[in-house]
């Protein structure tokens, strides 16, 4: 199957996976390769957003996320400015709905916006005029960790069709695990689930993806194992009885990779818990880890969604000045 | 003399009596003063004021058992005159309501406060459940004996479910000393915990943290166990699952005194209409899959569930509008209720005289009202049903204060033309300026 990458962006907001086509996640990934080469010059800088101001709104904490946003904005010349809402008005008891209301008055291009509720920035993108990308709402989504994933497994492995890949760990709460679920699929690969019942409802087969609660299945012959972070809390007899316990069954190390395609590459959205959900020896591997390359790569997608998106910005010229 | 009014060319359906005929019913003050097929073959009486139903059903004013009028307390959302519109543009003439307001009613003061409000500012009867526990806390009883001498007609602790069994327990002995019915909200706390839909494909699909049925169907064996155990009466104040219908049929095998009911949200839909985060469809319970409503139709049918209510729960703006997890419980449900109940009828799953049963006679016998029924000397609670027009429900247009409804813009067919409170019209849908229900007719 040769894919043909769409010749334009239709969408005003980024808020998911869902509701892309192939074509266009391929034009986005075409896109970022051409960012990727360039953020590795000297002259990282491009004047597309010049004028242009973005506002990272961060209901929830984050650091890399942030900074890849920041630095994206910042390399395509716009005003970017952060807002931590985690700690300030929320608590005052001002809605979401409100926060959205007094930004957009503030006349930013671009939102970039993470809550820890689902389906919080889509509401959020309802109520303002400017485009929005979606940074991760609560177990929902984060296209652009699924883009930058798709983008690094490409430049290693030349396609993504046709690939396995196993996606291990808390599945349940992974925003991470839907949207590359959903772009995986889109994009023609086989996609396999491995994590306890518990972190892995067997309902998820419903999105056409095999479900495995035994890591050795999950991972054989499969060419990208992604781990997912399980937050600690979780950890604790809440969801698995115990770290050590979740380690020794679901924690990737070199016995259970063995079982995968002899070149398979491991992944992670980071940060990782290691000896958690992955020994520090295979995180650290350089010849199997994609880690560092997915945070390079998570710059050069998110420049390729701000310019795809900011190509339908309106030209607010002095008319609108109004 | 008290004034006459002569309801003529009227279907007469009383659940009842069994009653499905044509006829006329003739209305002295408020009161019943005569029915039946051949009434007015010798002539209308004289001086009497006629209408003329043109052929349409004539039945009981609808009793409806579980609505949250939010006043005293919550003014915004609702209030006992808009909830009284609301309740006679849907055919209900008496409304139940929940004791979750502000404060709730736990006590004779506050219950007699609310009566008269009711009184004073309603078209329809309001009556009123009390508290089963102080404070709705689920720790201390309420004074039951003294709420029932006062009027209330059910014990509730509303949309909680009382967590602790041992207390439930004693307040279902406790309700035997005076036959009083106790109505619960079949759910396991902890199983519900931090739920906000229907556990399920859906619910994977949003990242929203799911409500498993088992937490229904846990709170509702354990609920008809404590009933087995102290002969109390007891009553689900609304169910969802499958596998509810089928506990249901058992109890009601077993001998126990136990009834349940069903709104018209779970009849009609599924968790499907959460779409992408409508708050409006984030209820409780909540809306659960195909199968799970297709059972729900089937245990109507079969009487396994006795009654629909409306689970009328009116939330503002403010509530709704936000994102899923942060958005309050519950839709409004006065105006539908019988339209969607009406399609139960269209659609062949059961009679028209049983779909009624379900929401007159049935209910009334429940909670000991003399009403529900065409029976002379009865009190004139009335509502004449179109059954045949189709038109779309507009939610804005509501007569509630709250315009939160999951069956906004949907098809309906069939309403009710006029409502009758002690015989006096509370609503005349031909007398509407635009019949706000949707002016707009998709047909003839």
């Amino acid at each position: 199957m040769t894919l043909v990458a769409a010749e334009s962006f239709p969408h005003r907001h980024l808020l998911g996976i869902s509701g892309l086509s192939a074509g266009e996640i391929q034009l986005i990934l075409d896109r970022a390769e051409g960012y990727a080469q360039q953020n590795r010059q000297v002259d990282k800088k491009q004047a597309l957003l010049r004028g242009r101001t973005q506002i990272n709104l961060f209901f929830e904490n984050s650091t890399r996320t942030r900074t890849s946003f920041e630095l994206a904005g910042k390399r395509l010349g716009a005003d970017v400015i952060n807002m931590s809402v985690a700690t300030s008005s929320i608590k005052k008891g001002e809605t979401l709905i409100d926060t959205a209301m007094t930004l957009t008055a503030m006349r930013p291009d671009v939102l970039v916006v993470r809550h820890s509720d689902s389906g919080a920035v889509e509401l959020l993108s309802q109520k303002v005029e400017c485009s929005v990308i979606n940074g991760g709402d609560g177990s929902h989504e984060h296209p652009t960790q699924a883009l930058l994933d798709a983008l690094t497994i490409r430049r290693r492995k030349g396609r993504l069709a046709g690939l396995t890949v196993a996606i291990c760990g808390d599945v349940l709460h992974s925003r991470v695990a839907r949207s590359n679920i959903l772009l995986l699929k889109t994009m023609g690969a086989t996609v396999r689930l491995v994590a306890p019942p518990t972190l892995l409802p067997p309902a998820f087969r419903g999105f056409g993806v095999e479900v495995h609660h035994d890591m050795r299945k999950g991972l054989a012959d499969a060419d990208i194992v992604m781990m997912l972070r399980l937050q600690l809390e979780r950890m604790q007899g809440a969801y698995v009885p115990s770290i050590r316990e979740y380690f020794h069954f679901y924690g990737l190390d070199y016995a259970k990779l063995a079982v995968a395609k002899p070149d398979a590459l491991i992944m992670h959205p980071g940060p990782m818990n290691r000896g958690v959900e992955i020994d520090p020896e295979v995180a650290d591997d350089i010849d199997r880890s994609l880690i560092r390359e997915q945070v390079e790569m998570g710059v050069a997608v998110r420049m390729a969604v701000l310019d795809l998106l900011a190509r339908n910005l309106p030209n607010l010229g002095p008319v609108a000045a109004k | 003399m008290s004034p006459r009014l002569a309801l003529i060319n009227a279907h007469l359906v009383d659940p009842a009596s069994g009653l499905d005929a044509p006829g006329a019913l003739l209305i002295e003050g408020e009161r019943i003063a005569d029915l039946g097929p051949r009434l007015f073959n010798d002539g209308l009486p004289p001086g009497a004021t006629v209408i003329d139903c043109k052929g349409r059903v004539l039945a009981p004013g609808l009793v409806d058992m579980h609505a949250h009028l939010r006043e005293p307390g919550q003014e915004h959302k609702e209030t006992l005159a808009t909830a009284g519109r609301a309740a006679a543009a849907g055919g209900v003439t008496t409304v139940v309501a929940m004791p979750n307001t502000k404060p709730p009613i736990d006590d004779v003061a506050i219950l007699e406060f609310l009566q008269r409000r009711a009184r004073d500012n309603s078209a329809v009867r309001i009556e009123a459940m009390a508290a089963i526990t102080r404070g709705l806390e689920g720790r201390e009883m309420c004074e039951m004996g003294l709420l029932a001498a006062s009027g209330a007609v059910a014990f509730t602790d509303g949309e909680k479910s009382v967590a602790n069994p041992r207390l439930l327990l004693r307040a279902l002995a406790y309700a035997t000393t005076f036959d009083l019915l106790i109505v619960n909200h079949p759910e396991d706390p902890a199983l519900a915990e931090g739920g906000q839909m229907n556990s399920g494909e859906v619910s994977l699909r949003l990242g929203l943290t799911g409500i498993s049925p088992a937490a229904e169907i846990i709170g509702l064996e354990r609920d008809l166990r404590l009933v087995e155990a102290t002969g109390a009466r007891y009553h689900a104040s609304g169910i969802s699952t499958a596998e509810s219908v089928h506990v249901m049929r058992r109890a009601k095998g077993r001998g126990l005194r136990a009834s349940a009911a069903v709104a018209p949200h779970h009849i009609a839909l599924t968790d499907a209409a959460v779409g992408d985060y409508r708050t409006f469809a984030k209820l409780s319970p909540p809306l659960r899959n195909e199968s799970d409503r297709q059972a729900i139709v089937a245990g109507l049918k079969s009487g396994a569930i006795d009654i629909i209510a409306s689970h009328h729960a009116p939330q503002d703006q403010e509530g709704k509008r936000q994102p899923f997890a942060q958005a309050k419980v519950g839709a409004i449900g006065l105006e539908i209720m019988l339209p969607v109940a009406l399609e139960l009828a269209r659609d062949g799953h059961m009679s028209l005289i049983e779909v009624l049963r379900k929401m007159t006679v049935a209910p009334a016998e429940l909670l000991k009202l003399d009403r529900g029924a065409l029976r002379k000397g009865g009190p004139a609670d009335l509502v004449v049903i179109e059954t045949r027009r189709r038109w779309r429900y507009d939610a804005d247009l509501s007569r509630s204060k709250s315009k939160n409804s999951p069956f906004d813009k949907r098809d309906m067919q069939g309403h009710a033309a006029l409502t009758l409170v002690g015989g006096r019209v509370v609503f005349d849908a031909e007398r509407e300026r635009a019949y706000s229900f949707g002016p707009e007719r998709l047909d003839g």
